[in-house]
């Protein structure tokens, strides 16, 4: 479980994040949504560590994540996969090195076991047969399963998502959340997904929050967001004239 | 008061940088990869500019000495010197803050804005110092090995210019370059070449580090890697001449 507690952020003077507090489930699709600059990646962020909140609390289960020195941060981090809007794959290392990289970084295993591993995970995002290319010879779908692949490579406990199918097809993008989905359940990971893709709360959103204005105004169920009378969440969710007729009726 | 925050972060930076490794074996790995790309890659640009200004410096010195009071062999000892005490360290170090320095910022710029070097920081790497220290080793360890390159190139090239341009002839040459010798030149080059490694490698990757917004971002703090690396240089230069040769 993720938790965050009265999460306070400001860039120049102005609130992004103003008193934020969500608790993020064990083996659930956590979806974070809302318009863009609702300050949603800003969430995101600050839960990874990668922005530092200037007043509440980040915990990882029962370790304090927020205000503490780098080196507690790291050993937070090990526990931790991330997925980035870009892929965020090392464009100078082929896909095996890239998920190679936490298992050199992290683990003793002799060379053989790290790439039975990296053979695995690839395997498991159905992208094997790819070691020996670099990212620039894939296509966005593919370097998004490889990252998710050097994601979860090291078994993390904790899976952040940053807008995981932006750029890509709406059936691609199913896809990446049907996969992500799926490990999330298999290996009983915190997963936290950033999105404002109605597709992917519908087909993967097990608990979602609704972030507007910086403030986490609404949570339920993927079911709960089709019926909720939160006005700012309508209007969000029945963004076409369509889809408000299609509410209204 | 910008400069002094600036400056403040640089030291925090270098702090971060020279940290204790997660792997030794992953250090060396980078180590070697990044002494291919800021040193071996060098060779070439190295060798070129040395041997042609190695050859100017013979011909401009033969020509401003023509009192036939002063010894031909004195343009030898001129080429020598001027490429052991200034050229083969200080020139070299801009010509590679040039090629080394931008090609550092940029490469790092570019792994900030596509959150490649947040993607280190989450998987718990310290980035700082798995990005930046290999480099800092690889510069110190070979750009001294550049600048004894350059001091031997260039004074190949005064002896080709004496031969192919007939510009005093060859013994001449060779009697000046062996001339009042001092080998200590040779350790106040390379001692300044490891200052000026530091400062071209630490600048540069500080400035690429911590890149904001976008490709114009990425060109600008190359540039400004390249230009604060070489002022950088130049005091140094000035500071370690007036310090260590005395």
């Amino acid at each position: 479980m993720i938790e965050v507690k009265n999460l306070f952020k400001k860039f120049d003077g102005e609130y992004v994040l103003n008193d934020v507090s969500v608790k993020f489930e064990q083996g659930k699709c956590n979806l974070i949504i809302g318009r863009s600059g609702s300050g949603k990646t800003v969430l995101l962020k600050s839960i990874a560590g990668l922005i530092e909140v200037e007043e509440g609390e980040i915990w990882y289960d029962d370790q304090k994540f927020s205000h503490i020195n780098m080196d507690s941060k790291q050993q937070i981090r090990k526990e931790m996969g991330m997925l980035f809007q870009g892929s965020a794959l090392f464009d100078s290392l082929t896909v095996e090195e890239n998920v190679l990289f936490p298992l050199d970084m992290f683990t003793s295993k002799t060379r053989g076991e790290k790439l039975d591993r990296v053979n695995f995970c690839l395997e498991k995002v159905k992208v094997s047969g790819t070691n020996n290319l670099y990212p620039a010879e894939l296509s966005g779908g593919m370097q998004k399963r490889v990252a998710i692949a050097r994601a979860i490579s090291l078994n993390p406990r904790y899976l952040l998502c940053d807008e995981p199918n932006s750029g890509l097809d709406p059936e691609t993008g199913i896809v990446i959340d049907n996969l992500i989905k799926e490990l999330t359940v298999e290996y009983n990971m915190t997963t936290i997904v950033n999105s404002h893709d109605m597709n992917s709360v519908l087909e993967i959103g097990d608990k979602v929050v609704f972030i507007f204005n910086g403030c986490a105004c609404w949570e339920g169920t993927r079911e709960e967001v089709l019926k909720t009378d939160n006005e700012a969440l309508n209007n969000f969710v029945f963004a076409t004239n369509m889809a408000k007729q299609i509410k209204r009726n | 008061m910008r400069l002094l925050a600036q400056l403040g972060t640089y030291f925090l930076f270098m702090k971060r940088a020279v940290s204790r490794p997660e792997k030794h074996s992953i250090l060396y790995r980078q180590t070697m990869r990044e002494i291919e790309k800021v040193g071996i890659d060098s060779f070439g640009i190295v060798v070129i500019v040395s041997l042609f200004v190695g050859a100017v410096i013979t011909i401009q010195t033969s020509f401003n000495i023509e009192n036939p009071l002063l010894p031909k062999y004195l343009v030898g000892l001129t080429v020598r010197d001027s490429l052991m005490l200034e050229f083969s360290s200080t020139m070299i170090a801009l010509i590679l803050a040039g090629k080394v320095g931008s090609s550092i910022a940029s490469e790092l710029g570019m792994m900030r804005i596509t959150e490649q070097i947040d993607a280190l920081e989450v998987m718990g790497v310290n980035s700082v110092s798995y990005l930046i220290l290999p480099r800092i080793i690889a510069a110190v360890l070979f750009f001294p090995i550049l600048c004894l390159l350059s001091i031997f190139v260039g004074i190949a090239g005064g002896y080709l210019s004496c031969v192919l341009a007939n510009v005093i002839p060859p013994a001449d040459y060779i009697m000046g370059i062996q001339y009042a010798f001092y080998p200590y030149y040779i350790s106040y080059a390379i001692t300044k070449m490891v200052f000026f490694a530091i400062i071209i490698t630490s600048v540069s990757s500080f400035y690429g580090y911590y890149v904001k917004g976008g490709a114009v971002e990425v060109g600008k703090s190359s540039t400004k890697a390249v230009v604060q690396s070489s002022i950088l240089i130049l005091l140094a230069n000035l500071i370690l001449t007036k310090t260590i040769l005395q």
